[in-house]
């Protein structure tokens, strides 16, 4: 219940797109967009995270990956990697 | 002097008497040698001694080898004295014979070139001249092979029987051979012991070859493949998920983040590249083009518009470049009173233009009246609607001549004519309508003189309509109606069905294109005549005189009372569906709007009344009208119940001195509204009612017509009645126009503009002489800068 409150806050801010969580394996726990999308998404941006995540720790040890976004010419994909689980949002932007 | 062998001598005359030389005697310059004994000389040298002429050579003399010495008298003083000795034999011999082979050679010489002018020499052949050694001989010995030793010669020979013989081995006992074996020992034979000490070798270098080979495995590509899938959960792993604590922990902590990255990003763009940006500006600002508005074309037609002013322009909202005029007659003030004396003696017609035509129109609405102003409707742009001069609305269908229209640029010469649309079937089906189809579809159009013409097909009633010109004709999006508690109701999205219409006469009316077909009874009953389509609800109503010269043009005019009002699509309440006879019903529904009452003439709006629908609140029913006398009325359409108050909502301001020309909304701003009449113009605003928020001061002619530029918000267009056309800029100046150019002699009737393609931007503009001007607006003019 909580947790769908959250979801549905973050998912009616102004130009949010699509919102979704994934696990810690990479599959898909909610979201929403359609299946076929959900899926490249997260398997793109699953290794993405754990890459940029590893990337961090190597530089030092101490530190993690807080907040990772990724700003294209149309959206903007933000990132917040967790222990267990990822949640990713899509915005757009219009020019 | 060249000659050693050559002495000098001066012989006296005593010596030449001596001698036997005496000169020109003995010895002529011919004959001047002459051999002296050297005995002679020896003794004159004796007996005379010192004088003797021979003295200073007299060691030459005992010195010469010869008996008889050489004495040539030198007639010429050749060696400096007349006499002189030869000391030499060769030479004497030289001076003796020489001289007369060279004589001889001479006079040779002499008659041969007496006879031939050129002296040939005879051919000499290159004589071989002995080979002269300078050393090469030697090296060349040096390096050839020589035997040093002669070969030694070998003849060995033996007796022919013996070769061949067979052989015969016998055998020998090896112990009768002392130390019981016999050998062959080998000793150094000293014939081969000759050591070479010296050796002329002749060597090469080459670089060092060395051969190898491999053998390589040759592996051949194949293609695999794999198919594979992503995981996912089933839905029931998934509500585990959800449901699971840890994930509510994570995403409690997490979304705070998340809503201050998107806070973010609302905040601030992003994607927004400044440096762009500040090009645009810049681009902008500088550089003036000198003409504002190109002539692009102009339009005129001596048969149907002759005499004739321009009302009303209108571009085809779909088809590029197909423009449509109306026309009607150019009255004088007093005789546009009295219109409904006034007989037409010309047919008066609204006419299509093509771009791609100039000199024929495309196609020709028959109107029964002149038109005073006309509208595509939004939905269909095959459905025309015009106001006439004597208050009637008529209804045309061009879909016949829709393709013709489209086809206009790419055939001009065939004309198809297609067969009714059944999607307006049903429309027409109600009205009574007679289509007087132009030429055959055979019939060329360019052979034909006339364009094609298409009757009206709806004129509503004369008892029912404006008792004066229509001045403004709009169509409203078909989804609000007003009920008869003239409240507004949200109703069917359908297409624009429905009109407004206003006359100085102080009436609004509401006009209704039914889709479906109408009951018979109410049909009927309402067909007068031929043929009412539009039942227009007609109420009385005392609103504000509205006066809709044209469609409503933003002016800038700063004159208060508009003529037009113009409706933003949201605002106006629509006619009602239903056909509904007016009936009192109205007459009470409307007496909530009523507004003062002005003398001068002006256009109403009437309320229908309308079946019980929802009632909508939220649309505002707000709505500006201009005056003939150049007021602005603001009002309100909804109804109170209790109409106590009168207009409560109503304002009413006079700025303009004369008729209000132009009312209209600005395109890009709902509530921003321009107003033209008379001298001046004015920008309002809805909602502030103490007056406009813009004022014009008077100008130096009489405004006619306006518009506000579709592409840039702060630009409108000003037409004038010398035939000017101002343009101003807001954002520029505000006190004048920013440019100003002229169109045409006569005034200008009115404006249209029109955004063909993102590139050309239009501007129609008609004067009073009937002629069409169709200019291109330039870029300043039609693109916006960054933030406008």
């Amino acid at each position: 219940a909580e947790v769908e409150e959250i979801l549905k806050r973050i998912q009616a801010h102004r130009g949010v797109i699509a919102t979704m969580v994934i696990n810690a394996e990479g599959i898909p726990v909610r979201t929403t967009l359609d299946n076929s999308t959900t899926v490249q998404y997260t398997g793109l941006l699953h290794q993405l995270t754990m890459k940029a995540r590893s990337t961090v720790r190597d530089i030092d040890p101490q530190n993690d990956l807080t907040f990772l976004r990724i700003r294209s010419k149309k959206h903007e994909i933000m990132i917040i990697p967790g222990n267990t689980s990822i949640k990713i949002t899509i915005e757009l932007y219009v020019l | 002097i060249g000659h050693p062998e050559i002495f000098p001598l001066v012989f006296t005359t005593k010596t030449q008497e001596i001698f036997n030389c005496r000169v020109d005697e003995d010895v002529t310059e011919e004959n001047c040698f002459k051999l002296f004994k050297k005995e002679d000389i020896i003794q004159d040298l004796k007996t005379r001694a010192a004088i003797s002429d021979f003295h200073p050579i007299k060691n030459v003399v005992l010195e010469y080898p010869g008996e008889e010495l050489l004495v040539v008298f030198d007639a010429k003083f050749q060696y400096g004295q007349n006499f002189y000795l030869v000391a030499s034999e060769e030479a004497k011999e030289n001076l003796l014979k020489p001289p007369e082979t060279t004589e001889e050679k001479e006079e040779e010489k002499e008659e041969e070139s007496r006879e031939e002018t050129l002296e040939v020499h005879p051919y000499k052949h290159p004589v071989h001249k002995p080979w002269v050694s300078l050393g090469s001989e030697k090296e060349v010995e040096e390096e050839s092979v020589k035997d040093t030793v002669t070969k030694i010669k070998y003849m060995i020979s033996r007796v022919r029987r013996k070769f061949g013989a067979p052989i015969t081995f016998t055998d020998k006992n090896a112990s009768h051979v002392k130390d019981s074996y016999v050998e062959c020992t080998s000793y150094q034979d000293k014939t081969f012991s000759i050591k070479m000490l010296e050796k002329d070798v002749g060597l090469q270098m080459i670089p060092k070859v060395r051969e190898a080979s491999t053998q390589t495995k040759w592996t051949y590509p194949k293609n695999a493949a794999t198919q594979y899938f992503p995981r996912q959960f089933s839905n029931e792993e998934k509500e585990e998920c959800l449901s699971s604590e840890k994930l509510k922990e994570f995403l409690t902590s997490v979304h705070l983040r998340m809503e201050i990255a998107l806070q973010q990003n609302e905040i601030m763009n992003a994607f927004y590249d400044d440096w762009k940006a500040l090009a645009e500006d810049e681009s902008s600002s500088g550089g003036k083009p000198d003409v504002y508005l190109k002539a692009y074309q102009s339009f005129t037609d001596l048969r149907y518009l002759k005499d004739r002013t321009i009302s009303c322009i209108c571009w085809h909202p779909t088809i590029y470049g197909i423009i449509a005029v109306s026309a009607r007659e150019r009255l004088s003030y007093e005789e546009q009173v009295n219109l409904s004396d006034k007989s037409l003696l010309q047919q008066s017609v609204i006419l299509f233009w093509s771009f791609f035509d100039p000199i024929h129109p495309q196609l020709m609405l028959e109107c029964p009246e002149d038109i005073y102003c006309f509208q595509f409707s939004p939905s269909d742009p095959n459905i025309i609607v015009g106001g006439c001069i004597n208050g009637q609305v008529v209804l045309w269908d061009i879909s016949q001549h829709e393709e013709k229209l489209q086809n206009a640029k790419t055939a001009a010469d065939e004309i198809k004519m297609t067969a009714v649309n059944t999607v307006n079937a049903s429309v027409l089906n109600i009205l009574q309508y007679i289509y007087m189809s132009g030429p055959s579809p055979t019939q060329v159009q360019q052979s034909s003189t006339e364009p094609p013409s298409a009757r009206y097909c709806a004129v509503s009633s004369i008892h029912y309509s404006h008792k004066k010109p229509v001045t403004d004709i709009h169509w409203l999006p078909g989804y609000s109606e007003e009920n008869q508690m003239a409240a507004t109701f949200g109703n069917r999205a359908e297409g624009c069905l429905q009109l407004v219409t206003c006359s100085p006469d102080c009436s609004i009316l509401f006009w209704d294109i039914p889709v479906t077909k109408l009951p018979e009874q109410p049909s009927s009953e309402k067909l007068k005549e031929e043929e009412i389509f539009n039942m227009p609800l007609d109420v009385p109503d005392t609103l504000r005189h509205l006066e809709l010269c044209w469609k409503p043009l933003l002016k800038i005019n700063l004159c208060e009372s508009d003529t037009n009002t113009e409706y933003s699509p949201v605002r106006i309440s629509l006619r009602e569906l239903h056909y509904h006879y007016k009936t009192s019903e109205k007459v009470q529904s409307l007496n909530t709007l009523e507004v003062p009452a002005k003398d001068g003439p002006y256009r109403e709006m009437s309320i229908p009344s309308s079946k019980n629908l929802k009632a909508l609140e939220s649309i505002s029913t707000g709505f500006f009208a201009g005056t003939e006398d150049g007021e602005i009325v603001y009002s309100d359409w909804k109804m109170e119940i209790d109409s106590d108050s009168a207009k409560p909502h109503t304002q009413k301001y006079t700025l303009h001195t004369e008729t209000i020309t132009t009312l209209q909304r600005s395109p890009f701003f709902k509530d921003i509204i321009l107003s033209i009449g008379g001298w001046n113009f004015a920008i309002w605003k809805e909602g502030v009612t103490n007056g406009p928020i813009l004022q014009s001061s008077c100008s130096a002619g009489r405004y006619t017509a306006g518009q506000w530029s579709l592409t840039r918000p702060g630009v409108f267009f000003i037409g004038r009645d010398d035939g000017n056309i101002d343009i101003w800029d807001l954002l520029k100046k505000t006190h004048e126009p920013s440019h100003f150019q002229n169109v045409s002699e006569s005034m200008i009737t009115f404006i249209s503009p029109c955004s063909a393609s993102p590139k050309q931007h239009f501007l129609a503009v008609s004067d009073d002489l009937g002629i069409l001007h169709v200019l291109e607006i330039c870029q300043t003019l039609s693109h916006t800068s960054g933030n406008e």
